[in-house]
């Protein structure tokens, strides 16, 4: 019965659709008479609007309105704040009064008969402002730290302070040592599909066709922003073209999109502009981190300190996993770790794909290099002395914890044997080579989820669920679990997400899409099959929903997370500085692959993320202004064809009977966490110089 | 974007007739386009000179003669550029993306408008977009900017590669306008910003652009491109060097150096060029001639590496050179 459908690796089912343009994202859902709105951005960094003067615009040929803070609607914006919101501090009201609190930041919105009409308008309209300097800059002396006030209790998700033993006295008296700052530019997701909406009214009922990571929160938020319940809302999300966490929020573009909907009494479109998108939908936040890190002669750590600090807004306080690795990746008998937030003139920043874990990684695994070096000790084998038993952090065992498995095969695979252990030593022709290594680590997270499944006398089955697909296959592999559950052969089974009537999903984020949504599927299939043993067959659809979870006790003994190893070799050019990635090897402990085709897919993609960390990604803001210099396509850079040498992911075998029933783990994040460190470690090799701020660019290196 | 009109035509002396009454040609458009769609162009009217007869790519004895619609694309691929002129194609081929390079006239590369991000702003000042508006880039962000052929009110850099190799070569420019036919180095096509940023070449007004001429040399063939940039293609230059050398009986007889992302305009360096003549083709000398390439530098705030990189850029590019042919 069972068709063995998990594990193998099946083309995308989706495939087709999607490259003969059959699947429609948000943009494309096209409404009769819509209206097209185009958002105007303040162009000061801070202050407050002083003057707009809208009546010119509103004669322009095709304007169907012009809203402000001045005439738009005082929305309710009832309290909500689901788990991918900040905790502390509240969203930004649009144009509910005339504040400025970032450049960029919506002040107008302009809805007409066309887009060309709608752009046009937004272009004249003239706006004065009361202007001020903004601080942009976190290493500006002038911006203070705060202590993120969801972080103060012991028993926070995210600690602000965390310590076991005495880390500052270890340090102190350690026989070797490494301590210093890292920073990491700012960066933006950059998908390929711009956000978009297009919002439709009929009386008190709205449809959003929107981009969305999110569909049931989006749902959610927008009823409270209007003061409408839940049901009065309907999100459409099918296709997403890419996200990497920037649509796991609701931004103020889609109450934009329904305020400006309502007021000309037709449906709207609203499509962010590339630019626009440097700032109105979040970011990784610029941090700076100390990482400290004490050892014994022989390569034992005594000591890690782990002072870290994140860039937000003034409104909101958005915290990430920071600092979260560092008490359990290695054994050591003390830590302390302390995270604090610089409130910033700059828009809330957000997830983004490995979010925290990959940033705090980075510091943690080029400390970890440096000291290598400075005991003479090859970094794979320092890294072994100091695996640990258990999660010393939680003080309980790993669900599975397959780190040195990772590295060894990562080692083999890489050739890692061939490196000559002295900085500086290895080369092709004139070209400086380096090899460099480093773990990678993130949670392997479930939370509830729901599934609907129905069985129709055809012998089809169909599956629904409020998820989504960002591109990691999720169509894919939810109608793998659903065929080999069901027993049914995959072009039996129709799997549907993107709908926020479908029974609710968690956030499309956070790797647990599959671990979540896949139990979830799984349940709701058992149901559905018990239910069909307990019915007649008489032709009528037979349904079932059903919802998954962890189990709380088995959540409370284990430790769980993935890990992974990340090996790269770096070329860099001591004439000019160019650095060039040459290779990389990524290995995964992930708990069951269920498609190893989607599976690499996305390590591949992870590691060309993390490269654009390492080499290429970070917005540039203007001191002034605050306003993002560069962006753009042409001046942000992302990794183009030709960067991206011959990338290699490995999944090592990994049984994991706790996670969940599915065994999996998820590997969307972790594939991005550590390829940035083991870049920057390959370019010290390389060059013998250490680069602590990343991107790591040609002036970096020049002088080497 | 404002609106405007389309007109296609199919002669040379049409096209001409039509840009002196103010029209503008439109050729690959993906410059023009690019800045109308963010307004920093405006022109109403274009006239679409893609149907002359200007595409055509000939090797004249030793000479190179490129139309000005020929395809950035088909004159790095054709067989006999890179044979006789390898400068050239691999000046292109390290230009802007396949899919641009597809689309991207010879001519229109020429004239392509600055990247300085401020020129694409319409809330910050650039005496380049707005005359007398003043210059975000000066004391703003400004790695990008040049170090040569600056002047107080704008210091953007010219961002073609293409034209590094052709002003290096000595390339001339066939134009014709409505007076008449005249030809001149590529190199006084370009303008220096002065006070007058807004104004970055010398065509006259209505003329068209028919040909680039390369001469070729005994330098023609060992010549390289070294374009310096953080990621592998598409993208600007922060540092380009054009470099061929004739060498003879193990010195060098002639020399031509330009270099890109530096330079205002296309940056020729003479100064260089004489210093390597009579010399043996070794790193030493080299390095002792590129440092003359800073003569008259003025860093910006944000752009002080170029001084580092410059001669640099050029040691390797002369001895990329030295290895070539
Ligand atoms: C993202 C991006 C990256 C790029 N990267 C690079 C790069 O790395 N290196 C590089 O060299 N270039 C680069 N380019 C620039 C590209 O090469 C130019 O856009 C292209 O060559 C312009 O040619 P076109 O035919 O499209 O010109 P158009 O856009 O059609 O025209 C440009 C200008 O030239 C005028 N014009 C065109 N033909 C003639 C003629 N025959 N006579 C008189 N006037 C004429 C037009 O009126 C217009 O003012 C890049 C461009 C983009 C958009
Ligand atoms: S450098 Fe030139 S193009 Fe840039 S802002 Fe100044 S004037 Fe404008």
């Amino acid at each position: 019965m069972t068709t063995n459908v998990i594990g193998s690796p099946l083309p995308r089912v989706d495939g087709r659709a999607k490259v003969t343009g059959a699947a429609r994202y948000a943009a494309d859902f096209n409404q009769g008479g819509q209206a097209y709105a185009v958002i105007v951005g303040a162009t000061v960094g801070l202050g407050r609007v002083t003057g707009i003067e809208t009546a010119p615009v509103e004669k322009m040929p095709g304007v169907a309105a012009v809203i402000t803070h001045r005439n738009a609607p005082r929305l309710p914006y009832a309290p909500h704040k689901s788990y991918i919101d900040p905790a502390t501090g509240e969203r930004l009201h649009v144009l509910q009064d005339d504040q400025v609190r970032f450049y960029g930041q919506p002040v107008a919105i302009v809805v007409a008969d066309t887009l060309d009409q709608a752009e046009r308008a937004a272009a004249a309209l003239r706006i004065s402002y009361a202007a001020e300097r903004p601080l942009v800059d976190p290493a500006d002396p002038k911006a203070r730290p705060v202590v993120p006030e969801a972080g103060k209790q012991p028993d926070a998700r995210l600690p602000a302070d965390t310590a076991r033993g005495n880390a500052d006295s270890a340090l102190a008296v350690a026989p070797a040592k490494v301590d210093e700052i890292y920073e990491i530019a700012r960066e933006n997701h950059n998908p390929m599909e711009p956000h978009a909406t297009v919002a439709a009214w009929n009386a008190n009922r709205l449809t959003l066709w929107s981009k969305s990571q999110f569909v049931v929160n989006e749902q959610a938020e927008i009823a409270a922003v209007f003061g409408l319940p839940p049901e009065n809302i309907q999100v459409i999300c099918p296709f997403i073209g890419g996200a990497f966490g920037t649509s796991l929020r609701t931004w103020p573009h889609v109450t934009l999109a329904a305020v400006a909907a309502r007021q000309v009494g037709r449906p709207v479109k609203l499509v962010l502009t590339r630019k626009q998108m440097f700032f109105m939908t979040g970011h990784r936040p610029r941090t700076l981190q100390r990482m400290a890190l004490g050892a014994t002669a022989d390569g034992k750590l005594t000591s890690i300190v782990h002072e870290g600090t994140g860039e937000t807004s003034r409104y909101e306080e958005f915290m990430e996993a920071l600092t979260s690795v560092t008490g359990f990746l290695y054994s050591t008998p003390n830590v302390r770790t302390r995270y604090r937030l610089l409130p910033l003139d700059i828009g809330t920043p957000n997830h983004m794909r490995g979010p925290g874990e990959a940033s705090g990684v980075f510091a943690l695994e080029c400390a970890v290099d440096e000291l290598s070096y400075k005991l003479g000790i090859d970094p794979i084998d320092l890294r072994r002395r100091n695996e640990p038993a258990i999660d010393e952090g939680e003080n309980k065992p790993f669900s599975s914890r397959s780190l040195m498995k990772c590295h060894d095969l990562a080692a083999e695979r890489f050739g890692w044997s061939r490196r000559l252990p002295e900085p500086r030593s290895m080369r092709d022709g004139r070209l400086l080579v380096g090899m460099g290594v480093a773990s990678a680590s993130y949670p392997a997270f479930h939370a509830p989820a729901n599934a609907r499944a129905r069985l129709l006398a055809d012998g089809t089955a169909e599956i629904e669920v409020a998820a989504s697909d960002m591109g990691p296959g999720t169509y894919t592999s939810m109608t793998q679990v659903a065929a080999e559950t069901l027993g049914l052969p995959i072009e039996r089974v129709r799997f549907s997400l993107g709908r926020s009537d479908y029974p609710p999903a968690p956030s499309h984020g956070g790797s647990w899409t599959m671990a979540s949504v896949g139990s979830a599927i799984r349940a709701a299939c058992m149901a559905v099959q018990e239910e069909a043993a307990k019915r007649p067959r008489d032709g009528r659809p037979i349904e079932a929903t059903a919802s998954a979870q962890r189990d709380p006790d088995v959540a409370a003994r284990f430790s769980m997370h993935s890990f992974g190893a990340v090996f790269a070799e770096v070329a860099v050019d001591p004439d000019v500085g160019t650095i060039r990635l040459r290779r990389a090897v990524g290995t995964y402990g992930i708990g069951r692959v269920v498609n190893p085709r989607l599976a690499r897919s996305q390590c591949i993609g992870g590691m060309i993320g993390g490269m654009g960390m390492a080499l290429m990604e970070r917005t540039v803001l203007d001191p002034r202004d605050g306003r993002p210099v560069n962006a753009h396509m042409a001046d942000y850079l992302l990794p183009v064809n030709l960067d991206i040498p011959q990338l290699e992911a490995h999944f090592v075998e990994e049984i994991d009977p706790h996670v969940n029933a599915l065994g999996v783990k998820g590997l969307g994040e972790i594939a991005l966490v550590g390829m940035a460190p083991a870049i920057a470690n390959a370019v010290f090799h390389a060059t013998g110089k250490r680069v602590r701020s990343l991107p790591i660019r040609i002036e970096d290196v020049l002088t080497v | 974007m404002l609106p405007f009109t389309l007109e296609k035509v199919t002669s040379v002396q049409a096209a001409i007739a039509a840009a002196s009454s103010g029209r503008r040609f439109i050729a690959g458009g993906t410059t023009l386009i690019d800045l109308m769609r963010e307004e920093v162009e405006r022109p109403e009217h274009l006239v679409d000179i893609n149907t002359l007869p200007l595409s055509e790519i000939r090797i004249e004895g030793s000479d190179l003669v490129i139309g000005a619609l020929a395809r950035m694309a088909d004159v790095a691929a054709h067989a006999g550029v890179q044979r006789l002129h390898p400068l050239v194609a691999e000046s292109l081929i390290e230009g802007a993306s396949p899919q641009l390079r597809n689309m991207a006239s010879i001519g229109g590369n020429l004239l392509q408008r600055v990247r300085c991000p401020y020129f694409r702003m319409h809330d910050a000042p650039c005496n380049k977009r707005t005359p007398n508006s003043g210059c975000a880039a000066i004391d703003g962000l400004n790695a990008g900017h040049a170090i040569l052929g600056t002047s107080n009110h704008c210091a953007a850099t010219h961002p073609s590669d293409v034209a590094v190799a052709l002003v290096a070569l000595d390339a001339t420019m066939q134009v014709r306008g409505p007076r008449g036919e005249r030809s001149f180095p590529v190199e006084e096509l370009f303008r220096l910003p002065g006070d007058t940023p807004h104004l970055e070449h010398t065509l006259l007004p209505g003329e068209l652009i028919l040909a680039v001429r390369v001469p070729g040399g005994p330098f023609s063939r060992r010549a390289r491109y070294l374009k310096v940039r953080d990621r592998a293609s598409y993208e600007f230059a922060l540092v380009s060097a054009a470099a061929a050398l004739d060498i003879e009986d193990g010195m060098i007889r002639q020399a031509r150096l330009a270099v890109g992302g530096v330079g205002t305009r296309p940056w020729r360096l003479r100064t260089v060029e004489k210093a390597l003549i009579g010399r043996a083709p070794d790193r030493k000398i080299f390095e002792t001639a590129a440092r003359l390439a800073l003569e008259g530098a003025r860093p910006l705030s944000g752009n002080h590496d170029k001084l580092e990189l410059l001669p640099r850029t050029i040691v390797r590019a002369l001895e990329m050179t030295g290895e070539a042919a």
